[in-house]
């Protein structure tokens, strides 16, 4: 798209909450889980305790998040722990990472 | 091949087998990050820990790392100690293991292991490579190598004894079967090493037929692609319906892949088409169980129909269908239904209602039950199928339940529920109702508890 660059076109800085809320709802689709989006804790841990999700979740959210945010995962690097380590972390690595 | 029979008065004739299928102490046995590990090396890196593997005859290999993994099973093996492999390891299952075998120890290569047992670390050094004569070990093919378990329907796990010659025999047939003759494949591998489809596919068919395990366990599209680009040629991809499925579905571009091995649940045909359409490859489907191993293979885009080993045969009883002979050790009840179609042939018709099959840890509903109901304050619960699919990307079917505990909250039932069973089985959604429809013999009709559920869900949507 080429419309003129525009205060809302800076969604790393700006749209934090937004995006949180937005990949929250993401992951309870995907996944099926019984809990509202605005209900998931930003801060506590997506895998094993908190959501209490496994590894075939995380290939879930990799592949919503891949095809939503042109985001790609790697589980290499240590990064990846912390990129699971919580909501809030997830969203930090989108906004870092994202190519749409 | 390399037996040398033995036999002694009034015994039949044993056999012994090479621990490794490598003629030469510079053939590549494994790759980690590309590099070349020597089937000298190897068997270093063996001998050096057998020593500390300590007074421990019972040995459960944690380690996720494909090579120590093969290492520790190896050292095992040469020392005459016996693997256990159980498909998970919540606290319930290691206290049973404990009690199955008091001197069990676990060899590990985490720094935060949280398996309760006497801890053996994987040396971070690495052994001197041996120097000449380079000599495999021979192992007696009736040596008992491993335990694997499966969840029986009582709460206890059900060992299975796996003997090195007939885990040998199973997987020289599958090498046949997968066409892997000629050239050193290199063998990587999405599953993890302990399960029965791992253990045989990458673990030992690296090892016993000459082949070059992966130490990886690529988990994302992008890994599986960079793992293989780092390998040679010609490259195996030993891999699940939910990875396949996962590549296909982001377009992952893959470095040229020769052959793609699909197992834990059934491939379907148009997901096998597109994947060797995409990666110009070959994808052949392995079927078995953790009691009989691989016992038959297909190519999914080609034939419906399943071959199975040499020897082996189904024989319906009832209901159900027993598989024995060949290479397997017991004669098994097989946990899907299956319809003989003549010769060494057969369908695939699903599994049996009770069976719980979820990325390839297999349970029951029955077991499942049991554990709910274990829990204190849960005054009666049930795990059903709900097999609607919503909305996922890898095509996983969960489990669901619905449970009588008016004293507990769903985080407290699922904490208690994480101690006893893998979290794939955990209940998505778990529902609380106020009691199970059952019927005037205590029995829960399927119907009922479904109808139930749909209610629930209903009315908790709306």
């Amino acid at each position: 798209m080429s419309e003129n660059i525009s205060p809302l076109r800076q969604p790393h800085a700006a749209g934090d909450s937004d995006l949180t809320g937005e990949v929250a709802g993401l992951i309870v689709a995907a996944l099926n889980l019984e809990v509202a989006a605005a209900e998931i804790d930003a801060d506590a841990p997506l895998y094993g305790e908190g959501l209490g999700l496994d590894s075939i979740d995380i290939l879930e959210i990799a592949l919503v998040v891949s095809k939503r945010y042109g985001v790609q995962l790697r589980a290499d690097s240590q990064e990846n722990q912390s990129i699971f380590a919580s909501l809030r972390h997830l969203c930090g690595y989108i906004a870092a990472h994202r190519t749409r | 091949m390399a037996t040398s029979p033995r036999t002694g008065p009034g015994s039949p004739p044993l056999a012994t087998l090479p621990l490794l299928g490598h003629g030469s102490a510079d053939a590549t046995v494994a790759y980690r990050g590309g590099t070349g590990i020597s089937a000298a090396q190897f068997l270093a890196d063996v001998a050096a820990l057998e020593p500390l593997l300590g007074n421990s005859r019972h040995v459960l290999n944690a380690c996720a790392d494909r090579y120590r993994f093969s290492v520790g099973l190896a050292a095992c093996i040469t020392s005459g100690r016996v693997s256990l492999l159980p498909s998970t390891h919540t606290r319930e299952v290691i206290s049973q293991l404990k009690a199955f075998a008091q001197d069990a120890a676990c060899l590990t290569d985490e720094h935060d292991c949280a398996i309760d047992l006497p801890r053996i670390r994987y040396p971070t050094e690495r052994a001197p490579a041996r120097v000449l004569p380079f000599e495999v070990p021979q192992i007696d093919a009736a040596q008992l190598v491993a335990y694997v378990f499966t969840s029986g329907s009582t709460g206890a796990p059900v060992p299975y004894r796996k003997s090195f010659g007939p885990l040998a025999a199973c997987v020289h047939e599958a090498a046949r079967r997968l066409g892997l003759a000629g050239d050193t494949w290199s063998i990587m591998a999405t599953v993890p090493p302990q399960h029965m489809y791992g253990l045989e596919s990458s673990v030992l068919m690296g090892l016993v037929t000459g082949h070059a395990l992966c130490a990886e366990r690529p988990f994302y599209p992008a890994d599986i692609a960079t793992a293989l680009a780092a390998v040679p040629r010609p490259r195996a991809l030993i891999s699940t319906p939910v990875h396949l499925r996962a590549l296909v579905s982001l377009g992952t571009l893959l470095p040229p892949l020769d052959l793609v091995v699909s197992a834990t649940a059934p491939l379907a045909q148009q997901l096998a088409l597109e994947v060797e359409q995409r990666f110009d490859t070959r994808v052949l489907e392995v079927y078995g169980s953790t009691e009989t191993g691989q016992i038959a293979t297909r190519r999914p885009t080609a034939c419906a129909e399943w071959q199975l080993w040499p020897g082996v045969t189904l024989t319906p009883r009832d209901a159900d269908t027993w598989a024995e002979g060949g290479h397997i050790e017991q004669p098994t009840r097989m946990c899907d239904v299956l319809e003989l179609v003549g010769g060494d042939r057969f369908l695939l018709h699903g599994r049996q209602a009770d069976l719980v099959n979820i990325a390839g840890k297999r349970s029951s509903l029955a077991y499942l039950n049991h554990q709910l109901n274990c829990i204190a304050g849960v005054l009666d619960g049930a795990f059903f199928h709900l097999d609607d699919g919503r909305g996922s990307q890898t095509g996983v079917a969960r489990v669901a339940a619905c449970v009588v505990a008016p004293q507990m909250d769903a985080a407290r039932l699922g904490e208690a529920l994480r101690e006893r069973i893998d979290p794939v089985f955990l209940p998505r959604p778990l529902l609380f109702v106020a009691r199970l429809p059952r019927n005037s013999t205590g029995k829960l009709p399927q119907e009922a508890l479904m109808a139930l559920a749909a209610a629930h869900l209903k009315s908790s949507v709306a």
